[in-house]
């Protein structure tokens, strides 16, 4: 420690990066994020980014087509790995989706000015995951035009879903969560697509935006109605989110397979879901920011605190796994002791040292200011980390489903073609998606930018 | 065809919430009952200073909620315990802790479409027209300009009084507000 080191209170320890560039008026926020969607023309990049993925998009509806021709078996499953790729996939895209909600819900409710550069297209990347998680389920059905018999409809047949089975839980979790997450888009919206209505300058620019923004006119009345609104939604959509992982996490923890039978598993995959979820949002910021010369808005402050969340959602993560293994050996038991072993020496244990090194062992260099403040360092460890809670799943369904009871029920795993084919196809729908997004609505909330605008005046008044 | 036209109201404009915030203070005190504000953000204390405190949308939030939830429950209730009894491992059939997920659920999704339902139905939203939007001046509305509208329907309402008003209020600038139907 250096002598010169200030007291705590004094205002130079706390002199962080701002969630807001200065000089910036209330004019100059919304001309820079409404011209993006507005004015700026199509750039090379974006035309060959939009032609790239909207190709590998191509090969989705190739795979998914020719799986409802063939079947399911035209995966990598088999007895005794019914899950495989599907289920490693659906449970990594939902967990994608949860640091979406965490950054517009929970940080609204805990007032954290530095969520609202990054909540509109964290949002956004939200309702996108859903959809490609969605997808898995649904196709794994193998008969995905029978998957309405999941919901509860009076049918003629008479029979009625079975509620005390938490797949059944996972329908209504995901489809509420989706839901919600579309509404709370939505609402977030309104009041920007009224400032692209009235900024737009061709006919169907505000014919589009007039119908989508519905007539806002920025009423105090209206305000205070959506104030309300928004704030019930961001405190239904708190507890929503943590009890979509942990239904989720119910998936497995019901089940009596070793290794998905614990109960530490919902609060650990929620962080976890947390953890990629962040690292998503990194991988998305970094290059928009960039491309479309937001930094004044997604300013380091943004990239250091999300760094931030990620170490600490990391270390819960890492106990994590530290208790699996604790109550494993404690137990005693030996199926889940063999399980413990399986992970370290079985088959598929390089999958599990990778897992280590890519979500424990990587994130570690957070710790260091430098790191944080690298933004290409930051860029890489995003995707290490992303690729890190791809490798969680494909451990927790895959090594527990290969040796689980009796030797003679044992079985191996491995992914064809259309198992790579299938899951690049829904990062190729992803990717596309939010190129799409960042060039139709506002990728940055115009509204609240303008509210953080006003904040700052105030606080340099005083 | 005959055109008609009438008076919507009046409109001041303002360059900082602080002018407008403290106009519409001064609108409330002078009697006027029929006034709105217009903002690019919400103001604290703008809602109130015009007039408006109470809003229905937390009680319809809690209505769709609670009505989610003894959905979820019922259903659940009605489809395993008497339309379709399914003996599962002996367990009992109104199997309360297994249908809590699906009863929560159902909570959320009821409460947050009565929410945001509720908050457009009240704002009575979608509105294709509204005479305010034909002042040109009012786009910026949506970008750094601030806005008093004082409603023709208002008692008190007198098109040079309440003009004058508003620039006494400091207004930077003052418009007719034409309804045209």
């Amino acid at each position: 420690m250096s002598v010169t080191q200030p007291p705590l209170n004094s205002p130079d320890i706390r002199r962080l990066d701002p969630v807001l560039e200065p000089g910036h008026t209330y004019a100059s926020v919304t001309d820079k994020i409404a011209a993006v969607v507005l004015t700026r023309p199509l750039g090379i990049g974006w035309l060959a980014g939009f032609t790239l993925t909207f190709t590998i998009v191509m090969v989705l509806f190739i795979s998914i087509a020719w799986l409802v021709i063939k079947g399911v078996g035209i995966w990598g499953i088999n007895i005794p790995i019914g899950w495989g790729f599907a289920i490693v996939n659906f449970v990594w895209w939902i967990g994608i989706g949860h640091a979406g909600t965490l950054i517009s819900a929970i940080l609204f409710l805990l007032n954290q000015k530095w969520r609202t550069s990054i909540n509109r297209f964290a949002e956004a990347m939200t309702l996108f995951a859903v959809a490609c998680a969605g997808l898995f389920p649904l196709i794994h059905t193998g008969r995905p035009w029978m998957a309405y018999y999941m919901f509860p409809y009076p049918s003629t047949m008479g029979i009625w879903p079975q509620f005390r089975s938490p797949l059944i839980w996972d329908v209504f979790a995901v489809s509420t969560y989706g839901t919600v997450s579309l509404l709370f888009w939505f609402v977030g919206l309104l009041p920007d697509l009224a400032t692209l209505r009235d900024r737009a300058k061709s006919r169907y620019q505000q014919v589009i935006y007039g119908i989508l923004s519905m007539g806002w006119r920025n009423s105090a009345r209206h305000w205070h109605r959506y104030q309300s609104a928004y704030l019930l939604l961001a405190g239904l959509a708190t507890p929503l989110v943590l009890s979509v992982h942990t239904v989720v996490s119910f998936d497995f923890a019901v089940a009596i397979v070793p290794g998905w039978h614990t109960t530490i598993f919902p609060p650990y995959f929620v962080a976890g879901a947390i953890y990629s979820g962040f690292a998503m949002v990194l991988t998305l910021a970094i290059p928009l920011r960039k491309a479309y010369g937001l930094e004044d808005f997604i300013t380091m402050r943004h990239l250091d605190n999300m760094a931030k969340v990620m170490l600490a959602t990391g270390l819960i993560v890492a106990y994590g796994y530290f208790i699996e293994f604790f109550m494993a050996f404690y137990s005693g038991n030996k199926f889940d002791v063999f399980l413990a072993e399986q992970r370290l020496h079985g088959p598929y244990s390089h999958f599990y040292y990778a897992l280590i090194l890519c979500n424990i062992l990587t994130p570690q260099l957070l710790w260091f200011e430098k790191v944080r403040r690298n933004v290409l360092a930051l860029f890489l460890m995003s995707l290490v980390i992303n690729t890190g809670m791809w490798l969680e799943r494909f451990v927790i369904v895959v090594i527990s489903l290969t040796r689980d009871f009796m030797p003679s029920a044992w079985g191996r795993y491995s992914p064809t073609f259309w198992d790579y084919s299938t899951f690049i196809g829904t990062l190729g729908l992803f990717v596309m998606l939010i190129f799409l997004f960042v060039r139709g609505l506002p990728a940055i909330a115009i509204a609240e930018m303008r509210e953080l605008v006003h904040e700052s005046h105030e606080k340099g008044q005083k | 065809m005959e055109h008609h036209s009438h008076l919507h109201g009046v409109m001041g404009e303002f360059e900082t919430p602080e002018q407008l915030l403290a106009a519409a203070r001064k609108a409330r005190e002078a009697g006027y009952k029929h006034v709105d504000a217009y903002t690019p953000f919400p103001i604290e204390g703008l809602a109130h200073a015009i007039g408006f405190r109470w809003t229905a949308v937390p009680l319809i939030t809690l209505i769709g909620g609670i009505g989610g939830g003894l959905t979820g429950f019922g259903l659940q209730y009605w489809c395993s315990a008497i339309t379709y009894p399914l003996n599962i491992a002996g367990r009992p059939l109104n199997s309360w802790p297994a249908f809590i997920p699906v009863t929560f659920e159902l909570t959320v999704l009821g409460a947050s479409i009565f929410a945001v339902v509720g908050m457009l139905a009240l704002n009575k939203l979608p509105q294709p027209y509204h005479p305010i939007f034909n002042v040109e001046r009012f786009a910026s509305a949506s970008t750094d300009r601030f806005f008093l509208v004082i409603e023709a329907r208002d008692p008190k309402f007198d098109l040079a009084e309440s003009s004058r008003f508003l620039q006494e209020a400091s207004a930077r600038h003052v418009s007719e507000v034409k309804d045209e139907e």
